[in-house]
């Protein structure tokens, strides 16, 4: 059964396609990884399934429902939550704030519940506190909660922008670009993170450069080149592939 | 009775357009809004007075001393205001000129009082008669000097070094800076250029209504900002059409509808456009990068 | 009126440390005595003015300094909420205690109405927009004579009375507006820290991050608004009423300015930042005596300083969280984590 099906999905900036007649399906439970030479058009793949561009042509369905064209915040509500290749997080809010904040969409508590804090909110609050405390506990940033986020070291703060996605309770979490800039303890330690939510059953789409993240980590591997699916399949297979092979190589090669 | 309203709108327009254009050349090479440019207007129409008046300058040389003062004043307001700030998040020079404009407004009104100042002129003198219209001389003076100023400042962006530079700068500031264009002095010299027309337009304007007073430049600056805005933000002959299309719908409101409503057109004008269309009539479209 | 605010005072010292609790006690106490202490008519009316200016900068603050939404024609909604007021209990023979939530309410419903056109507007072009909106309000209670006599104002707005006692006293005004700041400054704490709060400043810090995180942008901003221009609607029922005449100067881009600077010197988001920018610019002309003349000069002055100098404003930068569970290291991650400017 897969949770997220991408269905001839195409996008056009002026004349430039940079997404054409892309299709995809993810499994539950998977990690996919989507790889390709720069400018392939993966990062607005991403944005086309988070709302965040519209899409042109095509369809995009996530547990059999069309969230082709919603508007962001609920595809997020929805449950796809996601990472930013060039970290995006609240800066001058707390570590905590920052994951309380990534649970938005589970919370119900307007301006009433905000300036009367009747029982409901009160309740909804201290969930979603000690939920966020559990995540970051979780994830070795306990102790940074009340720092702001901006604080944190480069690799700290990838690891909380996942913290804040998962705050979400997503069902399929996007990573872009996750290990990007780490180094090779920290991109270890990711790994190992990445793999934890898996086998909780979250299921997993990322673009990633680390081959070697990609190769060990997914299960299935999507290839992207001029905005076009050139290949998929487990990674062995795409490691081989011919096509793989000239789209990063050049054809000559 | 009608025609007459449109010369008038004209008049007016122009004046707007001549402001709009400091707005648009700001905008074009830094992105931000100047909010003190209506006081840069003032200055210069306080300048053009004072040569009048105390110096017994004949209105052409004051004219001439009132651009270069407004285009001093403009390169100080770069030098002091914009350029600290240039990598501060946007809104800290737009509050920085706000302040400024406020500081400018108050300390002339300290300075010289705040009651309106006029030239010791003989009043209606005019110059002609167009088909039942009136066109006084001063209105023929808006034009010609306006248009003039036009001309030149076309000759300057599209036949000068300078104009090259400023332009490059507006298409994209770091391949400029890669090509060797000194950025903060074409920067400097488009707030001065800006600066000048804006003057200019100070001692027009006076003339004109035969009214100097400290507060003038706000409301002129806020409506020459919408003409601007109207015009695309970044257009200089959209900066000119947004002008006198204001100018022209202020006056012909004015006269048919209510003299009170004059001001309140050109800022439903402003929230509608922005409201519709923000880029404006010439204006590039705005979209986020992700 | 007593154990009203004494039960608000009760639930905000519960939530604040045992320093700043006997900080916050010795202030109350403070401006609970000072006009018995100091009996002084224009010291009362100066505290007075204070406190209006803290209601009004604390609305603007939740829409510029949390919702990080610029709002140049603040005076607008403190206009329209005096306009309301006032007309409602001279026309329409209303009650004060009516009027001032429906005060609150009117000013509530423009910001809304300013919020929906503008909510896709950012930076530059939002604070245009409001400071034309500003404008256009100023200009219809100008020239809209039938209902507010244009330029003559609205002279004898009478004083409200309770339970037929007349409340025209000025310690009435004074302890009146000692409760609304209170009743304000516990609303945004409260707002501040909910989960509305936290979206607004989501908004601020990071818009698009904020909408992938199941944010509704648009709708939080109009919320934001409409709060903000809540209590600038109540602090312009209090004035108009307090003060018994109003005129369309009253709300003028000057006085949008005012409060501006006040949030920008409190440093924005700041709740004491905001009282303290706020009671210091209210001071400041009457302490420097001849100095009227020099009140929007100090303004200007301020709004560009704190730009040229410290875009966070005084207090601003230095957040300082409570979080009720595990101590937290400041300093000991593997990086230096130094303090924000």
């Amino acid at each position: 059964m897969s949770l997220l099906n991408i269905d001839r999905v195409t996008k056009r900036f002026g004349g430039l396609i940079a997404v054409d007649n892309f299709s995809a399906r993810i499994d539950e439970g998977t990690i996919t990884g989507l790889i390709g030479p720069n400018g392939a058009g993966k990062t607005t793949v991403f944005n086309l399934l988070t709302g965040i561009y519209p899409v042109d042509e095509g369809d995009i369905f996530l547990d059999n429902q069309a969230i082709t064209n919603q508007a962001p915040h609920r595809i997020a509500a929805a449950g796809v939550a996601r990472t930013f290749q060039n970290i995006r997080l609240f800066k001058e809010l707390s570590v905590l704030d920052n994951v309380r904040i990534g649970a938005h969409s589970r919370g119900r508590a307007g301006i009433f519940g905000a300036i009367f804090r009747n029982g409901a909110a009160r309740r909804e609050e201290a969930t979603i506190h000690a939920k966020a405390l559990q995540l970051l506990q979780e994830a070795g940033l306990a102790e940074y909660s009340s720092e702001l986020a901006g604080n944190l070291s480069y690799g700290l703060q990838r690891k909380l922008e996942i913290v804040r996605a998962l705050a979400g309770e997503p069902r399929l979490l996007i990573l872009d670009e996750p290990a990007a800039g780490m180094n090779p303890r920290e991109t270890e330690e990711l790994m190992a993170f990445v793999r934890r939510l898996h086998d909780r059953g979250l299921t997993i789409l990322l673009i990633e450069h680390d081959m070697k993240l990609v190769m060990s980590l997914c299960q299935r591997v999507i290839v992207m080149d001029h905005g076009q699916k050139i290949a998929e399949g487990p990674p062995e297979e795409i490691r081989t592939n011919r096509a793989v092979v000239e789209a990063y190589l050049g054809k000559e090669a | 009775m009608f025609l007459e309203q449109i010369l008038n709108g004209l008049a007016q327009g122009s004046i707007y357009a001549l402001i709009g254009i400091g707005f648009a050349l700001i905008f074009g090479v830094l992105g931000l809004v100047h909010f003190a440019h209506g006081e840069v207007y003032m200055i210069g129409a306080f300048i053009g007075f004072i040569m009048i008046t105390a110096f017994h300058l004949p209105v052409w040389a004051a004219l001439l001393l009132a651009i270069a003062g407004a285009a001093i004043v403009g390169f100080l307001v770069e030098l002091l205001n914009f350029r600290p700030l240039r990598k501060a998040p946007e809104y800290a020079s737009m509050i920085c000129t706000l302040g400024l404009s406020v500081v400018l407004q108050n300390a002339t009104m300290l300075i010289w009082g705040s009651d309106t100042k006029s030239l010791p002129l003989s009043s209606e003198n005019v110059a002609f008669s167009f088909f039942g219209a009136k066109l006084s001389m001063e209105q023929i003076l808006i034009f010609t000097v306006s248009l003039g100023l036009m001309v030149g400042l076309q000759y300057i962006l599209y036949r000068s070094k300078l104009g090259k530079a400023i332009r490059a700068i507006a298409q994209n500031r770091e391949a400029a800076a890669l090509m060797g264009v000194n950025i903060n002095q074409v920067i400097a010299a488009t707030f001065a250029i800006g600066s000048g027309l804006g003057g200019a337009a100070g001692v027009l304007v006076g003339l004109y209504y035969n009214a100097f007073y400290p507060t003038m430049g706000f409301m002129a600056g806020l409506k020459a900002f919408t003409a601007t805005v109207l015009g695309g933000l970044t257009s200089v002959p959209g900066a000119v059409l947004g002008g006198i299309i204001l100018g022209v719908v202020e006056n012909i409101t004015a006269a048919y509808i209510s003299s009170g409503f004059r001001d309140l057109v050109a800022f439903v004008i402003l929230i509608l456009v922005l409201f519709i269309r923000p880029s404006g009539i010439f204006g590039r479209g705005i979209q986020e990068k992700v | 009126m007593m154990n009203m605010s004494k039960s608000l005072l009760t639930s905000i010292l519960r939530r604040i440390d045992e320093k700043e609790k006997s900080l916050y006690l010795s202030l109350l106490i403070a401006v609970a005595i000072l006009p018995l202490v100091w009996q002084s008519d224009y010291v009362l009316r100066i505290a007075t003015l204070c406190g209006i200016y803290i209601v009004l900068a604390l609305g603007l603050n939740l829409v510029t300094g949390y919702a990080g939404q610029m709002c140049l024609g603040w005076a607008a909604f403190y206009g329209i909420g005096a306009y309301t007021s006032a007309l409602l209990v001279m026309r329409l023979h209303a009650s004060f205690w009516l009027a001032l939530p429906a005060a609150g309410l009117m000013a509530a419903f423009f910001g809304l109405l300013l919020g929906i056109p503008t909510m896709r507007l950012k930076n530059t072009y939002l604070a245009i927009t409001t400071l034309g909106f500003g404008e256009i309000v100023r200009l219809i209670l100008l020239n809209w004579t039938d209902l507010t006599r244009g330029s003559m104002g609205l002279p004898g707005i009478p004083s409200p009375s309770f339970l037929g006692i007349d409340l025209e006293g000025k310690l009435f005004y004074y302890y009146f507006i000692v409760v609304l700041v209170i009743v304000t400054l516990v609303t945004m704490a409260r707002i501040v820290d909910s989960r509305l709060g936290r979206a607004l400043q989501a908004i601020r810090e990071d818009e698009l991050a904020a909408k992938s995180m199941g944010i509704d942008t648009t709708r939080y901003k109009i919320i934001a608004f409409a709060i903000g221009a809540f209590f600038a609607g109540i602090a312009g029922s209090f004035f108009a009423h307090y003060s018994a005449y109003i005129d369309p100067h009253n709300f003028a881009f000057g006085e949008s300015i005012a409060v501006l600077s006040m949030v920008i010197l409190g440093g924005m988001r700041s709740l004491p930042g905001v009282v303290f920018g706020a009671v210091v610019l209210t001071l400041l002309p009457e302490v420097l005596r001849e100095a009227a003349e020099y009140r929007m000069i100090v303004f200007g002055g301020i709004l560009m300083l704190t730009m040229l100098l410290r875009p966070q404003g005084i207090f601003g930068g230095v957040q300082r969280k409570k979080v009720s569970q595990t101590p937290v290291a400041v300093g000991q991650g593997k990086q230096p984590l130094y303090q924000n400017r």
